[in-house]
Parts: structure tokens; sequence; C-alpha cells
């Protein structure tokens, strides 16, 4: 009994990682399985891209090390000229599927990442801007989402894309493919953040505290910045999810259709695309491997977009 | 009323005003249309002449005005990759991608109402829950894998159904129609799948939903205490007071069965419109694609047209709305 403290000692704040782990969020998603497993499918993914120069045991895209002969190995067997073995075979040019797969997810998910954090950014700005000014630059704004959202978003990215692939130089048209390609599948997405701000900055503008820091003499940026776009971030980062996923499925489309990135710099869509083509001589694994793939991490994205939604939705609380 | 559907017809035209504004000043700024219309071996008398007739030395607004009043006439100019009028073109493509929505989109209503009503009919019954789970994957599915898959299984596998192209075509008119020959409609049913399977889980999803809504109402309680067969209660009383949103949804997803047609028409290699517009997309055929901007806009627009004023017609509540929303 001696040895207890005489005074209670004032209850330590607990760390910032237990706070989180406590929170409601990381509760509700310790709870949903399904979520757990789609990030560990995500996160394995995307480590694998990032990391893809220390994995892939061949460098693809460095002609010396590539063998013709090795040209459309069979997975798990040694070739019959060379006797090399590759995990997931190879291509018609002798490269291993494996490595081609890791270089080309790292292409995919950059792209996808590029296109929605561009699409972000414009769609906040423009979304805050509408939802703060009102007036004519709202109308103007959201008068264009409009007519942006009567069209399907691929077919609008595919028309970008064609656009600016026409006004970069020929011999520059390679290079800047994936920098095109950003360009065309952010444009096209930006509407549903617009949106989404636009509705959340028109009710917080009401509330008292912006007006309380439009009475102390802050500027509509600041106050934008600093005070209501905080308290809109929530279901952004929602549609940030999804839009992942459709950008993903968007540059594999515009890939596999032959407008996207170029067979130089594959991604996961022109490898299907490559693949598509040996699908009749019996090459299938050239085929199947880069499109399991692109479906996990589709549907992983997307799972984990689906429980973000409900996580984040007071209504199902 | 009336000056919600002028209101309504003003902001359709004012639509198709900026994507004529955009289609044209991708023909003017995008490449410079004399390089792409004359070859290398051109005089300077070439240039002139050529510059003359396309009228490129006259003010913005006049050359606009004159591009959209050519392409109400339907003339596009000539394509720079085939050299022969879009307007030929296009016409010799349509049939191919028409056909193909059709068919697709007959599948999307018949399978998706049928699937609807039976997994809201029998709901939690082994079948519904299969169809309903692989709806979901179907969803996830991106198109051109589903064209693929089915390519694999049908053509490579079985060797049951063509990989590529249309078949045997016949022309009547000029109308080149795969229906009446045997290779013909053997070349549709892959690619129809391929375009109208998401439209029809769309379908099926809505239609379920609907039906298990209507089928809580007490109007179907009291047909049951009528003795009336179950089918006539699902079929006559509850499958009808469905329709109406199925409708308009169906008018809806027609402009995007002919967008997504790009997608099919590359992977089965279907000499449709779509594909006409990739290949132009890859060698930058600038008067192709804005053809078909305008051409898919006018679909776009004009469907979205005719819902919204439907939607007056049928429903009258929102009519009075619409005359009372005054401000």
């Amino acid at each position: 009994m001696s040895d207890l403290p005489q005074s209670t000692p004032a209850p330590r704040r607990p760390s910032a990682l237990r706070r989180a782990w406590d929170s409601d969020l990381a509760w509700s998603f310790r709870h949903a399985p399904l979520a757990v497993i789609s990030l560990c499918l995500v996160l394995l993914l995307v480590l694998s891209a990032v990391f893809a120069p220390l994995i892939a045991p061949h460098d693809p895209f460095n002609p010396a090390s590539l063998n013709l002969m090795n040209g459309f190995t069979p997975p798990m067997e040694p070739n019959a000229f060379t006797g090399d073995e590759f995990w997931l075979g190879t291509d018609d040019q002798g490269r291993d599927v494996f490595s081609t797969i890791l270089f080309g997810l790292r292409i995919s998910l950059f792209v996808g990442f590029a296109a929605v954090m561009f699409a972000m950014t414009l769609g906040i700005t423009l979304g805050l801007l509408a939802g703060y000014l009102g007036g004519w630059v709202d109308t103007v704004i959201m008068r264009i989402a409009d007519v942006q959202l009567t069209f399907p978003a691929i077919l609008v990215a595919m028309l970008i894309f064609g656009i600016a692939k026409g006004i970069t130089p020929v011999e520059y048209r390679d290079q800047m493919a994936i920098w095109v390609l950003i360009f065309a599948i952010g444009l096209s997405d930006w509407v549903q953040f617009a949106r989404v701000v636009r509705g959340a900055t028109m009710v917080e503008k009401s509330k008292e505290y912006v007006q309380a820091a439009r009475l102390i003499g802050r500027s509509g940026p600041a106050i934008m910045m600093r005070h209501i776009l905080p308290n809109v971030l929530s279901p952004v980062l929602v549609i940030a999810t999804i839009s992942l996923a459709l950008a993903i499925i968007a540059e594999a489309t515009l890939s596999f259709l032959g407008i996207g990135a170029p067979p130089t710099q594959p991604s996961l869509g022109t490898l299907i695309r490559i693949g598509q083509g040996y699908l009749f001589s019996g090459e299938w694994w050239i085929l199947l491997f880069p499109s399991v793939i692109l479906l996990a991490l589709a549907l992983g994205v997307n799972l984990l977009g689906d429980w973000l939604r409900d996580a984040l939705n007071p209504r199902l609380k | 009323m009336l000056a919600y559907i002028i209101r309504r017809v003003l902001q359709s035209v004012l639509v198709l005003l900026v994507v004529g504004l955009v289609a044209f000043s991708m023909f003017r700024f995008v490449g410079d249309p004399i390089d792409n219309m004359l070859g290398q071996e051109r005089t300077q008398a070439d240039i002139e002449r050529l510059r003359d007739v396309l009228g490129l030395d006259d003010p913005f607004p006049v050359q606009y005005w004159k591009f959209m009043s050519q392409a109400a006439e339907g003339n596009f100019g000539i394509s720079y990759r085939q050299g022969r009028p879009v307007s030929d073109i296009l016409l010799e493509r349509a049939p191919a991608t028409l056909e193909l929505a059709a068919v697709s989109g007959l599948f999307a209503i018949t399978f998706g109402i049928g699937f609807g009503v039976l997994t809201a009919i029998r709901r939690g019954g082994l079948l519904s829950s299969t169809v309903m789970t692989l709806s979901l994957v179907g969803v996830s599915l991106p198109t051109f894998l589903i064209g693929i898959l089915l390519i694999y299984l049908f053509s490579v596998e079985l060797g049951w159904l063509p990989s590529f192209g249309r078949g045997d075509t016949v022309m009547i008119g000029g109308w080149s129609t795969g229906f009446l020959t045997t290779s013909g409609l053997k070349a549709l049913i892959l690619p129809s799948i391929t375009l109208g399977l998401y439209q029809m889980t769309l379908i099926m999803r809505l239609v379920r939903s609907e039906m298990l809504e209507v089928l809580r109402q007490d109007y179907i309680r009291f047909a049951r205490a009528r003795g009336l067969r179950e089918r006539s209660v699902n079929f006559r009383h509850a499958l009808k007071n469905t329709l109406v949103p199925v409708i308009t949804v169906t008018g809806l997803q027609l402009g995007s069965i002919i967008a997504f047609a790009i997608i099919t028409e590359t992977v089965f290699q279907w000499p449709g419109v779509g594909l006409l517009f990739i290949n132009a997309i890859q060698f930058v055929d600038i008067p192709v694609m804005a053809a078909y901007l305008m051409l898919i806009s006018v679909m776009f627009v004009g469907i979205n047209l005719i819902v919204d004023l439907l939607y007056v017609a049928i429903d009258p509540r929102l009519r009075s709305d619409s005359s009372k929303r005054g401000h």
C-alpha cells in the first residue's frame, strides 16, 4: 500500500499515434475486414511499383540485357534455347513479363495519382471560388461544369488528348505522352470536386466563424484557404479515392486504345494492348498477368473508396 | 411551362454553339490547315487559292459562322488522312455503329429488366444472389477487359464466334447491314454483349430497387388479397409502375452506348464511327475529330433535351413546380 503514489498524477495526454488508433475512422477500419484486405493489397502494389527498380529481376528497357532468343518463354519453364527461366514468362522481344508489369504499374499509378491531384487542385480552386464569390463567377464555372458533365469523362479525356497531341510537335509526342495523359484525365475529372466543394463552401460561408473572420478583416483568399477549405475536405477525400480508381481505369483504357502511354514507356494498359495481339497464338501470359494486376489495383482502390464513403458518412452511423 | 421549355431549348443551343467553337478552334489552330491539306509539291498559287477557299483571311467570327453553317448542312471538310469528304466517310461507317448500338441496347433492356424483376421477386434466392454478385464484378471490370475475356472464351477456346469485324454485309440502298447474313449476326453477338453489359447492370439495379419499393405498396397487397395470380401481380401491377424511371435512364444511356462504342469497336476491330474516331486521334486527323465531336454533342444534347421535356410532359408535379420557380 505504501508504494502507491500519494496523489494520482494528471492523466497524460495520449500520444498522437494512440489518438489516431482510437479515432472513429480507425475503429471502423479495424472492423471492416474487406477494407483491411484491400488496403494491404493496394499498399503491396504501390510499394512494389515504388521499388520496381530494386525488385525487378531484369531491366526491360535496357536493350543490352535483352536476348531475342528468350522471346515467348512460357512462365516457370526454362527457355528452349538459352535455358533461362522467367517467373511470368517473356514477351516477343524477350523482356521479362514480371519486370515490365512492375514498371508498367509504376506508370499507371503515377498517371493515376498525378491526374487526381491535378483534378483535385483545379476542382477545389474553382469550387471555392464559385461557392465563396457567387454571382457571375459561380454561373460561368458551373455552366462549364454542366456542359462537361453532359459528356462521359472518358470521351472528354480522349478529345483533350487528341487536341494536345495535335499541338505538341511531332518529335516530342512520345516523350510528352505521359504528361498529356495526366492533363487529359485530370481535366476530364475536376467537375465532381468543384461541385462538392462549391456546395460545402456555400454552407460554410454563412456560418459565424466565417463572418467573424471577415469582420476582423481577413482577405477573401485567406478565408477560403485557411478557414473554409479544412472544413470541406472530408467529402473531397472520398471523391479522390473513387476518382483514383476511375483515373487508373481511364488511363488503362486510353493506353489500350493506343492513345495513351507509348510502347517505349508502357503502362498496364499498353501491356494489355501488346498482349492482346498474342492471344490467338497461344502466348496467354503476356496478356493475362497485366490484366490481373490492373484488376486487383482497380478493385482494391474501389473497395477502399466504398468503405471510406460509408465511414465518413455521418448519416450511416 | 412555356418559359421553361424556351429556356431549356436556348440552353441546348448555347451548348451546341460552344461545342462548335471548340471544334472550329481545333480545325483552325491545331496545326496549320494549309500544311495538312496540301502536300510537299505545292505552289504559292495553290496556297493562295486554298486560303481563299477556306476563307482563312476572314475575321474570326465570320470564319466561325461559315464553319457552323457548313456543319449544319453536313459539310465537315475533307479528312487530312483519307483525302475524302468527312461526311462521306461518316455515312459509310454509321450503319455499323448504329446496328451495334441498337442490338446492345436491346440486349441491355431485355436482360436488365428480366434480371431486375427476377432478383426483386426471388430476393435471397441462389440464382438472384449469383446474378447480383456477378453484376458487381461486371461493373468493376473495364469494358475492354470484358471484350478480351469474351474473345478468349468464345473465339479462342471454343471457336464458336468470330473475334473481329462484321462478317458478311448486304447493301440495301446506302445502308450496309449485317442483320441478313448468318456470319453478320454471329459477328454481332460478342460486341453487343461487351457494349451492353454495363448498361444492363445499371437497368437491372434500377428495376430491382424500384420493384422492391413498389412491391411494398398497399395496392400490391390488395391485388394479392383479391386472389390475382402471382404473375399478374408482378408484371401487370408492379413492373408497369416501375417503368417510368427506367425509360428515362435508358434514354439517357443511349448516348453513352454510342460513346462507349469507341472502346468496343477497337477491341473487336468493328468498322464503325468509334474506330474511325480513335484512328483520327492517333493520326491527328482534325476534321474527322471535329465532325465526330459535333455529331456526338448534337446527340447528347438532343437526348438530354427530349428527356427533360418528356419529364415535364409526364409528371404534372414538375409542371407546376417549374412555373412557380420564377426566380
